[in-house]
């Protein structure tokens, strides 16, 4: 029993073990001055794609649904912490201790939209749960979008409408100006705040996956007649899930959030592009394999992002110009190939009979 | 405008959607799989139309080209893309392959088309109606024409031809029509094949009718179209017109009198409300699970 | 008192009546057969007794405790475990934790025990390490705690779905089918199994089986379900020799 336990814990204490090497093998660079900027301006957008790689995949490998709608918690996320960091700007002025108040407000307000998002929907299951949380996930984005709130002297003011029905004083200012979003961000996000981020998402994920509550979520996916049948709550643990998912996400979205001046939801960023994008990253690193969601965004953020760049300054290759100029393109690709060499019944027993073969030979 | 016009725009838009929920709902009920890249298949019937006529092919010939072209398309997907997960362990396995396939679609158009939107010159050369102080359109007129052909058409072919009845039989228990001697596979890429065609018809009027063409346009309303086809009950032909123009309506309507920004949402919202009153939709019916 | 007393307990489909007027008595320590032909309603009746679906008549007493209508979380928790006619088990988590989850109800700690490790978290799990470990030996499944139940041969595929049901605690246990796709030796082994988890565990226990050498060898008493109603109760060898049971059986 001892020697099981131990090889659990070493699993998990290599995956930790990944993200501290690469963030000191950051800091090293930065410190001997070979951090170029287009690297260095990936740090951040490193932390938050894992962190909302990690969140989805505990909905879709660890309890086995498919949610699209990921980038709907992730807009909450910022969007609430951001508002907080606007209204605070001038009364808490260290930007650590703001920032840190302000993660937690996005993480509590993304999870409770899980909650409320989750009793409907998790009454569904397969295309339809996915399907509905692209809905939702829609939803938000426009909402979001015709939010205004502004603040004067008599305190906070709502609409729905414009900016100017807002009815405001003189003095009041526009903080949530509809499409335009909120401007003015303190950028409050690091790198050192990311990373934390990023083992905080892995410490909870990982110790939620090897416990009771872990293993009763895992015992949905691979049969939920038979977790009924010995007492799961299969309502109570697919809503668990579900909202850590998003709570999770909404500290990727509020970490997102402040490494920019301005926010708005666009279909870009929390559109459901962004919620397939994090799907692909999930994918690609392994369903319901933590450390390769950690893993998989910053290999393809690197390998497309800036070794391409990298390798074209060298020589003007046409091969990796077109690649690293449609990138999507290349995702696409490699989501529909890993589905089909991974899931294909056929592929499965062509791998095992050249992997059986390769065993006998070596024997 | 009136609220006769609004309502006659939502039901052409709504034929559309219908048109494109048909394909939906067939391959839904028989393959039992949502095509994530239907929607992408009537981008790729517009363009194959926008760049024919641009040659100088006249309107019918080019659609009929269109249908061809995405018949051939939506069966190679399945040949290609689906069918080896027909039998996966994991029921998200062919839902992510899906995925993938409509992102590939939309960017093989964004890589031979360009991102810049082409302005698609209607295909209906009928005059608009003038009835009672009501102009209705000649794409309206054709849309709906067309809308309510195909439905009859596809009612027709299930119900009075062999391989319609064979697609009745597959969507029931794909493993007793195997044993009465129904080819399952040949019996999936027909629908596939009648579902990506339909999709070609739905993209040319889509585009006659909202003239912007760009790599997304599908995407959107092929996502509006699955809402209605879960609306009508999915695996209903019927059903799949009926929520087609409902939701068509809803949308007009929505966009009209409520706020034209949040069209898209109002759409989404029906679905889940629908979703959470009657899952099967207006026209579906339950489906027990074994134990 | 009896384990298991059932009354009247129907179900209709779509205007078809799948279970009708269905009793059973089963006492403690029992091993009791369900038998009949195919589409009699035989699982129908265990998705009764276990909340699958709801009975739209009649009454079931487990241990004195009505537990008619209760939902299926209620009723393992009230004591009634099952394993499947087609074997469903956690296939991708391992031996040891498809035992671990089976005991959910009776080991609790909080989530934020779980995530933080608190005495309580290592306390319980430690526990139900040490009484997975003791059932997987029972059932000679010990030396592959750590491997995937999807990777395991049918046989022991079928032992470790009847260890699951156990580590819930049950006061009564039921088995679909059994011994379907087991050679003779294998329900030969099957035979002594059930016989020992019944003895071993004071289980009490009602299995489906159309293994009429299984049935007349371990079952002691027998309940004969004919279109969804019962046609015949009693001692094993009696019902077996019924000659309602024998035509039924063998078509007319």
């Amino acid at each position: 029993m001892k020697k099981m336990m131990t090889k659990k814990a070493k699993q998990n204490a290599i995956t930790y073990g990944i993200v501290i090497i690469g963030f000191l093998a950051m800091q090293l660079l930065s410190a001997t001055g070979h951090m170029s900027s287009s690297l260095s301006g990936l740090l951040i957008p490193f932390c938050y794609y894992v962190i909302l790689a990690v969140s989805l995949n505990l909905v879709v490998g660890v309890l086995g649904e498919l949610s699209l709608g990921h980038a709907g918690f992730m807009c909450v996320g910022a969007f609430s912490s951001v508002f907080f960091t606007k209204c605070m700007e001038n009364v808490i002025t260290n930007s650590v201790i703001r920032f840190i108040i302000a993660l937690i407000i996005g993480a509590v307000i993304a999870a409770i939209f899980g909650v409320l998002i989750g009793i409907p929907v998790l009454r569904l299951k397969g295309d339809y749960l996915a399907i509905v949380t692209l809905a939702f996930g829609e939803i938000i984005k426009n909402l979001v979008n015709v939010l205004y709130i502004g603040r004067d002297g008599n305190g906070f003011h709502f609409s729905m409408k414009d900016s100017l029905s807002l009815g405001m004083e003189p003095d009041g200012q526009v903080i949530v100006n509809g499409p335009q979003g909120i401007t003015g961000i303190p950028k409050d996000a690091t790198f050192a705040i990311g990373v934390i981020l990023v083992l905080i998402t892995l410490f909870i994920v990982l110790r939620l996956v090897d416990s009771r509550d872990g293993r009763a979520i895992q015992s949905i996916r691979d049969n939920r007649i038979a977790a009924e049948s010995i007492g799961i709550n299969v309502t109570k643990y697919k809503l668990m899930a579900f909202s850590v998912s998003a709570g999770l996400a909404g500290i990727g979205g509020a970490l997102y959030a402040h490494n920019l001046s301005t926010l708005s939801a666009t279909p870009k960023n929390f559109g459901y592009n962004m919620s397939i994008m994090i799907l692909v990253y999930v994918v690609l690193g392994g369903i319901g394999n933590i450390r390769g969601s950690v893993i998989a965004p910053i290999v393809l953020n690197l390998v497309l992002d800036y070794f391409l760049r990298k390798m074209q300054m060298l020589g003007n290759n046409v091969v990796l110009q077109f690649l690293s100029d449609n990138r999507m393109l290349v995702y696409a690709i490699v989501l529909i190939v890993i589905m089909l060499f991974s899931w294909s019944p056929k592929m499965i027993e062509w791998r095992e009979r050249v992997f059986h073969k390769k065993a006998k030979e070596e024997a | 405008m009136s609220f006769l016009n609004y309502l006659i725009s939502g039901i052409s838009l709504g034929s559309v959607y219908a048109i494109i929920a048909l394909g939906y709902t067939m391959v839904y009920g028989i393959a039992k799989m949502l095509n994530f890249a239907h929607g992408d298949v009537i981008m790729v019937g517009a363009y194959v139309v926008f760049y024919s006529t641009a040659a100088g092919m006249p309107a019918i010939p080019a659609v009929l080209l269109s249908v061809v072209i995405c018949t051939v398309l939506g069966m190679a997907i399945e040949a290609v893309a689906y069918r080896p997960l027909r039998s996966a362990a994991s029921p998200l396995a062919v839902l992510i392959t899906a995925i993938g396939v409509s992102y590939l679609l939309q960017n093989l158009a964004l890589l031979f088309w360009s991102s810049n939107t082409k302005s698609f010159t209607s295909v209906v050369k009928i005059p608009a109606l003038k009835v009672a102080g009501l102009n209705i359109s000649g794409e309206t007129i054709v849309t709906i024409a067309a809308c309510i052909l195909i439905v009859v058409g596809l009612t027709l072919f299930i119900n009075k031809t062999k391989p319609g009845q064979a697609m009745l039989a597959v969507s029931e228990d794909k493993g007793a029509a195997q044993l009465m001697g129904i080819n399952v596979n040949a019996t999936i890429a027909l629908t596939f094949a009648i579902g990506s065609g339909l999709a070609a018809i739905a993209g040319v009027l889509l585009c006659s009718a909202y003239p912007s063409l760009t790599p997304y346009t599908g995407s959107m309303p092929g996502i509006k179209a699955f809402v209605a086809a879960v609306f009508g009950g999915i695996g209903s032909i019927p059903g799949a017109m009926i929520g087609g123009i409902l939701l068509g309506i809803i949308e007009i309507f929505g966009k009209a009198y409520i706020s034209s920004q949040m069209a898209d949402a109002i759409v989404f919202a029906v679905l889940i409300v629908v979703l959470l009153v009657k899952p099967t939709g207006l026209l579906g019916k339950q489906i027990q699970e074994k134990v | 008192m009896a384990m298991l007393e059932v009354k009247n307990l129907g179900i209709s489909f779509g205007g078809l009546r799948a279970v009708n007027g269905f009793h059973i008595t089963i006492e403690k320590n029992q091993l009791y057969g369900l038998i009949g032909p195919n589409g009699a309603g035989k699982t129908t009746v265990f998705n009764l007794l276990t909340g699958v679906y709801k009975p739209d008549a009649g009454s079931i007493l487990l241990d004195g405790k009505d537990i008619t209508g209760e939902k299926d979380i209620e009723i393992s928790k009230a004591g009634i475990a099952r394993t499947f006619q087609n074997i469903r088990l956690f296939s991708q988590m391992s031996v040891l934790d498809n035992v671990k989850v089976g005991m959910h109800n009776h080991h609790e700690y909080s989530v934020l025990a779980g995530i933080f490790h608190t005495p309580k978290y290592k306390k319980e799990e430690a526990l139900m390490d040490e009484k997975a470990m003791e059932l997987l030996k029972v059932f000679d499944l010990a030396d592959m705690a750590e491997t995937n139940a999807s990777n395991l041969p049918y046989g022991k595929q079928r032992r470790l779905e009847i260890a699951r049901a156990l580590a819930t605690d049950p006061k009564l246990l039921l088995l679909d089918e059994p011994a379907a796709g087991m050679n003779p030796k294998e329900t030969g082994e099957l035979m002594d199994m059930i016989r020992f988890v019944r003895d071993h565990f004071d289980m009490t226990i009602l299995l489906i089986e159309h293994d009429m050498k299984l049935v007349s060898g371990i079952c002691e008493k027998l309940t004969m379900l004919n279109f969804g109603e019962v046609l015949a109760e009693g001692a094993t060898s009696e019902v077996l020799n019924n000659p309602q049971v024998i035509t039924a059986y063998l078509g007319e």
